[in-house]
């Protein structure tokens, strides 16, 4: 009877932290929603003139005075921002108004392109990092010297300079990849080396720090002790130790990915929210802007959620409470 | 080497003849060390940090370091040659026929693994043994090691296992394939006393069983009850070996001799510990048991009913301080002494107002104390210096020794002024440093000096009460003994009232006229401190005192 009742009590911990959890996600959105929803009057200009083609387009008054009625835009800010959430609530994102479409399909078609990016570009920047901070504490001096000087380098990179170093290095010279994606996988790759070359810095920095300490740590001069090999030390205990910072970092990293989209995706002229919140913004285009932040905090909170997962998972003191 | 095992007998698990490691261009650590331990034998080398006794320890191991540079005459394991194997050879070794046990299994334990696979890890490397076989010899282990339930703990992780249990824990790991030696490189030292006793015994147990056990340890005291022979090593030597009753009861060397000295169970307070070796610099100290310190019936600190309770990640509340009173008489010491989790710290901080009790008192020189505004107190704070166990974590690192001391004078602003200087210079003579450590930052100092520096600081004040919290725990048994000493001066020339905190109660009986004994937030027992320690009246206080390192021969 004990046990059930501390069954009952775990389960109940478990639900109320997933009610947590939730609350603070919809905080997130809402804070989100309401952010872009007045950034995006700090726009200079007519709403009315961009849903008709903007101020290029000469638009009637009589056609400004109809779209405004239509859309609202003569009633107060405050009316305005509550519609704006209750729509949101509803799930509907509206129309955007410089693209004759729904906002909600719009923004899922081009969700794809940018997740593929994001996600190979951190799964790379993954393993480049631990490939270095590996080679670092195993190669000798030289090789700690070298994998930091690499890693510093690297973090500090800006994806502009390093997309336009690549296309002129691997695809005009050596005319090994497309400069420009093409939809297929060689397409891919010049983006993702982009995104991932300065991630890989960055993880790379934090996880040759924490490798050090644990390989320097009592428990792995205990398992040595015991007979362990120096890549039983390293892949059973060092590197363990050396991934938990990383992982919580991810979370963040995965949000500089996309934003670090927008520049890639510009640049080489792939289809995906970066070049699509650009466009948007560019033609004061208020639906999609909305729509493509909104969506990107959902992944965001999504990958916190995953990341959170991941460091239970590695990490089973984090499980006891 | 009167007794012990009969030497170059077949029954030799390590013979080491003139060791020698270096690191790098400086002069060898280690420089030429011999001795042999047979099976069913303990031997303790015992000396301070810096000796050489860890490297010692670990170049039996093969893992004194990639850059170390390790010859010797001979050296064998279990009667075959270890110089100068392939790390192959010597991976075939650890764990089978060498074992480790380090200091604080919190941090020689994996954290992230369950303590079963890190005991099971030699099985995995050495035998054939398939999981289920491994799994039930890990349970055997646990037993033989004294863990109760073994079944449930296997599955725990070293932070959910109290001190003890980890200790227990990381020697069955060291013990799983039953080497012909075992290494415990001070396995006891960050653990309660009574706890302490409890993995003494399990050593000599293990020792019995026919083990060859090499004990590594900075305290005398702690290895005399299991060690056959002692070794005493000082600068990378070893200056003296013999039997236990030998070596501790007619030490032969000054270095042996001082480490005696600086055992504080049952030495009379007011007797020197630090052996002066330049006796002609002072005149010595009257060390009389009766006139200590002139004590005075004046109260200086009143604590009255304090109770502080904490909340727990859970929501549930404890009580770490419960109801507990005392006083403490101008001049003299009170010591409180408790295992770890009794409420000692939380009592300090109590007493220093860093933290507001939920219930009862502290009064100051009558004054109130715990109940007067924070504004009030800072006026009063001057009167009361605290010291505290990790001197180093309690300094700002980027600031040096004249910047925490001026800043202790209230003296920040006048860097150049004559009389600053001469404040710096006085404290400094007081705690027994020269002024070249001014410049210095509290990294360059040795873990004495950094202690020397927080007593200056904490005196600079000019305090009546001094609040010491385990002020000795993490300083060798001889550097302790010259801060104690320094302890009982300073007291002395300036007529302070002392509350000295800590878990050693040899270090508590060594200090302190009145004594209280604390456990799970209570006083058990206070009065006296001859009586306590002669004739303790609560069981707990019995049992806490049968486990006070003392000396056996």
């Amino acid at each position: 009877m004990a046990e059930s009742v501390v069954r009952r009590r775990a389960a109940l911990r478990v639900l109320g932290r997933l009610a947590g959890r939730l609350g603070g996600a919809l905080f997130v959105l809402w804070a989100v929603a309401s952010i872009t929803f007045f950034a995006v009057r700090l726009i200079p200009g007519d709403p009315a003139q961009a849903v008709l083609g903007g101020p290029g387009s000469q638009a009637s008054p009589e056609a400004l005075a109809a779209v405004t009625a239509e859309y609202g835009f003569d009633q107060p800010v405050i009316v305005q921002y509550f519609a704006q959430l209750g729509r949101l609530a509803t799930g509907d994102l509206g129309r955007s108004y410089a693209l004759n479409m729904d906002v909600g399909p719009l923004v899922l078609s081009q969700l794809g392109g940018t997740l593929v990016l994001a996600v190979l570009s951190l799964a790379l920047a993954w393993l480049l990092a631990l490939a270095l901070a590996t080679w670092s504490t195993r190669g000798g001096l030289v090789a700690a010297r070298v994998a930091t000087s690499l890693e510093i380098v690297a973090a500090a990179l800006p994806h502009f300079w390093l997309a336009t170093s690549l296309i002129v290095v691997l695809s005009i010279w050596l005319g090994l990849l497309p400069p420009i994606s093409t939809g297929g996988v060689a397409g891919l790759v010049l983006p993702v080396l982009t995104l991932a070359i300065p991630l890989a810095g960055f993880l790379g920095q934090i996880m040759r720090e924490s490798l050090l300490t644990a390989l320097e740590s009592p428990f792995v001069l205990s398992a040595r002790a015991r007979g362990e090999s120096e890549r039983g030390a390293l892949w059973i205990h060092a590197l363990r130790h050396a991934s938990l910072p990383a992982i919580s970092l991810s979370g963040w990293a995965f949000g500089s990915l996309i934003s670090g989209a927008v520049v890639v995706e510009t640049i080489f002229a792939r289809p995906g929210l970066g070049r699509t919140l650009l466009g948007a913004v560019t033609l004061r285009d208020v639906p999609v802007v909305i729509g493509v932040v909104m969506i990107v905090a959902v992944a965001y909170i999504l990958m916190t959620l995953l990341t959170d997962a991941a460091s239970r998972l590695v990490d089973p003191r984090l499980r006891l409470s | 080497m009167s007794t012990g095992a009969p030497k170059n007998s077949p029954t030799a698990a390590l013979i080491v003849r003139n060791l020698r490691v270096g690191f790098g261009a400086v002069d060898p650590v280690v420089r030429g060390v011999s001795f042999e331990i047979a099976r069913g034998e303990c031997l303790a080398i015992v000396g301070e940090s810096g000796s050489g006794k860890s490297v010692t320890a670990r170049s039996l191991l093969g893992l004194a370091g990639a850059n170390a540079r390790v010859s010797a005459d001979r050296l064998e394991l279990d009667g075959q040659n270890v110089l100068g194997l392939t790390d192959r050879a010597w991976r075939a070794r650890r764990g089978k026929t060498v074992g480790l046990v380090l200091q604080d299994a919190l941090v020689s334990l994996d954290p992230l693994r369950p303590i079963g696979r890190e005991i099971a890890d030699s099985l995995r490397l050495h035998t054939t043994l398939g999981a289920a076989a491994r799994a039930r010899r890990v349970l055997e282990l646990l037993d033989a090691v004294g863990l109760p339930d073994p079944a449930r703990q296997v599955q725990k992780l070293s932070g959910q296992l109290s001190g003890g249990e980890r200790q227990r824990a990381l020697i069955a790991a060291a013990i799983a394939l039953d080497p012909p030696l075992l290494i415990a490189d001070e396995p006891t030292t960050a653990l309660d006393v009574t706890v302490q006793a409890q993995i003494l015994a399990l050593l000599e147990q293990i020792t019995l069983a026919g083990t060859a056990v090499l004990l590594i340890s900075h305290d005398l005291a702690v290895v005399s009850h299991v060690a056959h022979r002692v070794a005493v090593m000082h600068d990378g030597l070893l200056v003296e070996t013999g039997s236990t009753a030998q070596v501790l009861g007619s030490p032969a060397h000054v270095q042996t001799r001082r480490m005696v000295a600086a055992i504080p169970a049952d030495k009379p307070r007011g007797t020197r510990l630090s052996l002066n070796l330049r006796a002609a610099d002072a005149p010595p100290r009257i060390a009389t048991t009766d006139s200590t310190v002139a004590c005075d019936s004046t109260v200086v600190l009143e604590a009255s009913g304090l109770s502080k309770s904490f909340r727990r990640p859970d929501g549930s509340r404890f009580l770490a301080v419960d109801d507990v009173s005392f006083v403490l008489h101008r001049g003299s010491t009170l010591g409180i002494v408790g295992e770890s989790g009794s409420g000692k710290t939380t009592t300090a901080r109590l007493l220093l107002a860093l933290l507001q009790p939920d219930q009862g008192e502290v009064r100051v020189f009558g004054e109130p104390w715990s109940a007067a505004s924070e504004k009030t107190r800072r006026g009063l704070r001057v009167g009361v210096g605290a010291i505290y166990q990790d001197s180093l974590g309690s300094f700002d690192p980027r600031w040096s020794v004249a910047e925490i001391l001026r800043d202790a004078l209230g003296h920040r602003q006048q860097r150049r002024a004559p009389q600053t200087t001469a404040r710096l210079r006085s404290l400094l003579d007081e705690v027994g440093l020269a002024a070249t450590v001014l410049p210095r930052r509290p990294l360059e100092l040795s873990g004495g000096q950094r202690q020397r520096i927080g007593i200056a600081r904490a005196l600079a004040a000019r305090p009546e009460i001094l609040i010491c919290d385990e002020p000795v725990s993490s300083l060798d048994v001889s550097v302790q003994a010259q801060v104690l000493d320094l302890l009982d001066d300073v007291q002395r020339d300036r007529g302070l009232s002392l509350i000295f905190i800590s878990h050693d109660l040899g270090v508590v009986q060594h200090v302190s006229d009145q004594i209280a004994v604390m456990r799970a937030g209570r006083i058990m027992e206070s009065g006296p401190a001859a009586r306590v320690f002669t004739a303790p009246q609560h069981p707990y206080s019995v049992q806490l005192l049968a486990a006070v390192p003392r000396l056996s021969i």
